[in-house]
């Protein structure tokens, strides 16, 4: 064997080698699993019989997630809002900065795990996620569209032309079909593979350390009956004692009437806390330390004051200096590195 | 003389030819009274056997026809405040009709949302199919029922599609924040409306009127679905069959928003969607409907 068959037996050598590595990934990406309930889930509120999660719809609704054309003048995606690095919250917000900068009154909710979510929105008003994308696409600080002028410039896109035909069937673009197809993105966007998760599926190896166990029998004894495992929240509107903000933001009861709904707003989850500062509806808590805090001594009696914050006529939830400690480890297990890093999730 | 006779004989033929003339013509009339009789009697109520029927809904304001952008010529309720009207369109739905004998029949739910604009003639007539026979009574509900306001996205199609006339600031009747349908929506401009915060800030003077709410989801909330009853015995039954095209022709005066029951000023509340008022003013609908007569 002279050099140049060296030269080509290596070169060959590279081409299989490389090849070797391609197709385990591609094998990855083409075998796609559609929606799976992590097995320490309840079962889905979401109705998968009506709306089954395909490859081709799950594309279809990425594309539409990360697509301008949802906004007036096609500068803003649902992704300006729910960036994925940060657990799809818009971090650094207070309230969610829309269309031409305008500020809405909010704090952007992470999309995530929404599948086992009964109600939308802080204060609720929508209960069917096929509908929820049309409060964001409408309203005037956020992306100022109508639903019929979307459907338009989405139907004057030929690459949708073809995505609806292979998620769908045929090339039509209806209300139905692109509210679908955004569920079936949102859908998929899970979280389950934080420390928590694996310590309770006794995954090989994960364990709780000291002061995380601690941190998890305090959390038990004091935040959990509105916070509930393993979504870490109850789904319920509730007044969490929060001063009433400038504007009066009176949550639940604008979209009830219902005068015992007034400062109730919806339990937020407490998975990836860490990516999703800041907190609160408005948020106001630029810290994890600033919410502790609020539940050891600021809270407000204020009209519907949830009874679970006002216990032996005292304010709040008593939190020493330790038990903040203790309870913050245990809320660093519920972050999901895989989720923030799933780049299924991110636009292509 | 033959002359005379001739005259004479003409004058008989004429005489016998017009008696003959009417003769004929008050037969054929008997006859053609006793078959149109004979043809009409009122058929066995049969649910398979359907026929068209239409419901009008002509919309009319006071004693006046309705006009967009009246500003010439201003219409006037009962508190003296002028107005114009820029927009009407409500939702028809659940159309039922009962018969003399008490047979009630529901037209498909599939079938039975209309969204009436006033600002296009075509949308007036809720065209339905029911049984042939006589109805003395008709029912429907102004607004879209619970039950459909919860259906799944692919049952909203059509009228109920939230895409529909676009926006809600425009002539889209879905909401989207508070998840349902505006019902009602009567938009207009009247000079009484203030131009700060309680008024109009923009200076249009515009009033709006968007009245929804169908109950709530989960949680219960204000419940705006009006059903209407209309007596069609006075102003003329509505006989359906199958080689013609019944019409019950309603009029529908939308000064009764301002001058019903509940009646108020355009200045105290020129902006109702949603608080507590919008069940004042659902409290007005049924008066707005009047039967004015049917064309069989």
């Amino acid at each position: 064997m002279n050099k140049k068959h060296w030269i080509v037996f290596s070169i060959l050598g590279l081409f299989i080698l490389a090849c070797k590595k391609d197709i385990p990934i591609k094998e990855e990406i083409e075998k796609f699993l559609g929606f799976q309930k992590p097995i320490n889930f309840p079962e889905p509120e979401y109705k998968f019989a009506n709306n089954p999660v395909t490859k081709a719809g799950f594309e279809l609704g990425r594309a539409l997630f990360y697509e301008p054309r949802l906004s007036r003048n096609n500068t803003i995606t649902c992704g300006s809002c729910h960036i994925q690095s940060s657990a799809f919250t818009q971090h650094g917000h207070d309230v969610s900065h829309g269309i031409e900068d305008r500020l809405g009154t909010r704090n952007s909710p992470p999309i995530m795990n929404l599948a086992w979510s009964k109600a939308f929105m802080w204060g609720g008003g929508v209960y069917d996620l096929d509908l929820q994308p049309i409060v964001p696409i409408t309203t005037h600080e956020e992306m100022d569209e109508n639903l019929d002028n979307v459907l338009k410039k989405i139907k004057a896109v030929p690459k949708y032309t073809a995505m609806f035909k292979s998620a769908f069937g045929t090339e039509e673009v209806t209300t139905a079909r692109f509210m679908k197809a955004l569920s079936q993105f949102m859908l998929m966007c899970v979280s389950s593979n934080s420390k928590y998760d694996k310590v309770m599926r006794k995954e090989a190896g994960v364990t709780f350390t000291a002061d995380e166990q601690e941190g998890y029998t305090l959390f038990k004894q004091k935040c959990a009956s509105c916070h509930s495992e393993p979504l870490f929240t109850d789904g319920s509107f509730r007044n969490n004692g929060l001063g009433i903000s400038a504007i009066n933001d009176q949550g639940f009861y604008a979209a009830t009437l219902i005068s015992t709904d007034k400062y109730k707003f919806k339990v937020p989850s407490l998975r990836n806390l860490q990516y999703t500062a800041p907190y609160m509806h408005d948020g106001r808590f630029l810290s994890l330390a600033g919410v502790l805090e609020h539940y050891n001594s600021e809270v407000q009696q204020t009209p519907n004051l949830d009874p679970l914050l006002k216990q032996a006529n005292r304010l709040g939830i008593a939190l020493t200096q330790n038990d903040q400690v203790k309870l913050t480890a245990f809320l660093v297990t519920l972050n999901d590195p895989d989720f923030i890093n799933n780049t299924l999730l991110s636009e292509q | 003389m033959f002359g005379g006779i001739k005259i004479l004989m003409n004058n008989i033929m004429n005489t016998y030819i017009k008696r003959l003339t009417t003769t004929l013509l008050f037969t054929t009339t008997l006859i053609l009274t006793a078959c149109s009789k004979k043809s009409d009697p009122t058929p066995e109520f049969q649910e398979k056997n359907l026929a068209p029927l239409s419901i009008e809904f002509d919309n009319i304001v006071g004693d006046r026809t309705l006009t967009f952008n009246n500003t010439g010529s201003l219409y006037k309720n009962a508190a003296g405040e002028q107005f114009s009207i820029s927009r009407l369109q409500y939702f028809i739905s659940n159309i039922k009709v009962t018969t003399t004998q008490g047979n009630t029949y529901a037209v498909n739910q599939d079938s039975s949302y209309f969204l009436i604009q006033g600002d296009d003639k075509a949308t007036r007539f809720a065209r339905v199919k029911v049984p042939e026979g006589d109805y003395t009574s008709l029912t429907f509900t102004l607004g879209v029922d619970s039950l459909r306001s919860t259906m799944p996205i692919d049952k909203r199609t059509g009228v109920l599609d939230p895409a529909a006339n676009g926006g809600h600031d425009g002539g889209g009747m879905y909401w989207g924040w508070n998840s349902g349908y505006i019902f009602f929506k009567f938009e207009g401009n009247s000079g009484v409306i203030t131009d700060d915060a309680n008024g109009d800030p923009t200076g249009k003077k515009q009033f709006k009127y968007h009245i929804g709410f169908f109950g709530g989801y989960s949680a219960p909330t204000l419940n705006n679905i009006k059903v209407i009853n209309v007596d069609l015995k006075t102003a003329g039954i509505a006989k359906v069959r199958k080689d013609r095209q019944s019409n019950i022709h309603l009029f529908v005066d939308v000064m009764k928003v301002f001058n019903g029951k509940n009646s108020f000023k355009i200045v105290e509340y020129p902006n109702v969607m949603f608080g507590d008022f919008t069940a004042k003013i659902a409290a007005n609908f049924a008066e707005m409907f009047r039967h004015d007569h049917t064309e069989n």
